[in-house]
C-alpha cells in the first residue's frame, strides 16, 4: 500500500493505493495519528486505487473518523471502488462514513 | 484436488498465505469480485491464528483449498492451528448500527467472514482447531 498526502491549508487529502490489509493498516494508522492534528478541519480519504480492505483497514478508517469528530472537523471518503464499498456496506461502515 | 500450505503463524507469512489462495482461486476461475472477498476471509482467520492461537511461542497454521466444479462452482477452504481449544465463531457480532464514536473495534473480522461465506463451521479434531468455510458462485 502507498499513501500520498497533500495538505491545503486546513484540508488534508490522503490517497491510498493498493491493498489495505493487516500488514498495511499500521502504516495508515501511524500516518493518520501524525497528520490529523489540531488545525486540520477537513480530511479527504481518496480510495480510488485501493482494491482491498480487511477489518484491520476498516479499524484504521474508523480511527480517522473518530479523530476528525474529536477535532470537530469533517471527513469524506472518496472514489471507493464497488468491491470495497460492499465491504463497507456489510460491516455497517457505509452508515458511519460520508462518501463522495 | 486438495491443496495445502503449511506456515508458521506469523504476520510475515500473510502474503504467502494470501498468494496461495489467490493463485488457486484464479485456477478455479473464481470471479474477481468474489475472489477478493474470499481472500479477506482467509486474511481475517489467519490473522486470528497469528494473534490468538499460541501463547509465548510460534506455532503452525495449515490452510487447505479445494475447488469443486459440479453443478455449481464452489471452493472449500480450511484453516487449522494447534492452539488451545477455541471457536472464534462463538464471538458475538458487533453492533453495526452504532455511530463512529460508539463503535467498538473487536469482532469485525469474524463478522465479515460470516457475511461473505455461504457456510462456515468449527471443528475440534484431536489437538486441532479447524475452521472450514465454503463459498459458491
Amino acid at each position: 500500500m502507498e499513501i500520498k498526502k497533500t495538505q491545503n491549508d486546513t484540508q488534508l487529502i490522503m490517497e491510498i493505493s493498493g491493498r489495505l490489509d493487516t500488514n498495511a493498516a499500521p502504516k495508515l494508522i501511524a500516518d493518520i495519528d501524525e497528520s490529523l492534528v489540531e488545525g486540520v478541519k477537513s480530511f479527504v480519504l481518496d480510495m480510488a486505487d485501493c482494491d482491498y480492505v480487511a477489518s484491520s483497514g476498516l479499524r484504521a478508517i474508523l480511527g480517522a473518523q473518530k479523530k476528525m469528530n474529536a477535532l470537530q472537523g469533517t471527513m469524506v471518503v472518496k472514489n471507493v471502488v464497488s468491491d470495497v464499498m460492499e465491504v463497507f456496506e456489510m460491516t455497517g461502515f457505509a452508515d458511519i462514513l460520508t462518501f463522495e | 484436488m486438495n491443496k495445502e500450505i503449511n506456515v508458521e503463524a506469523t504476520m510475515d507469512n500473510l502474503d504467502a498465505v494470501l498468494g496461495f489462495i489467490e493463485e488457486n482461486l484464479e485456477l478455479a476461475d473464481c470471479p474477481m469480485k468474489i475472489a477478493m472477498k474470499i481472500v479477506v476471509c482467509v486474511e481475517e482467520l489467519f490473522v486470528n491464528v497469528v494473534n490468538y492461537a499460541y501463547e509465548g511461542f510460534v506455532g503452525k497454521c495449515k490452510i487447505t483449498f479445494e475447488a469443486l466444479n459440479n453443478d455449481e462452482n464452489k471452493v472449500v477452504i480450511s484453516i487449522s492451528d494447534q492452539g488451545k481449544e477455541f471457536n472464534p465463531l462463538e464471538k458475538a457480532d458487533p453492533d453495526t448500527t452504532l455511530d463512529a464514536d460508539e463503535r467498538e473495534i473487536g469482532g469485525l473480522g469474524i463478522f465479515m467472514v460470516k457475511n461473505i461465506m455461504n457456510h462456515i463451521y468449527y471443528e475440534r479434531s484431536g489437538e486441532n482447531n479447524i475452521i472450514i468455510m465454503e463459498k459458491s458462485w
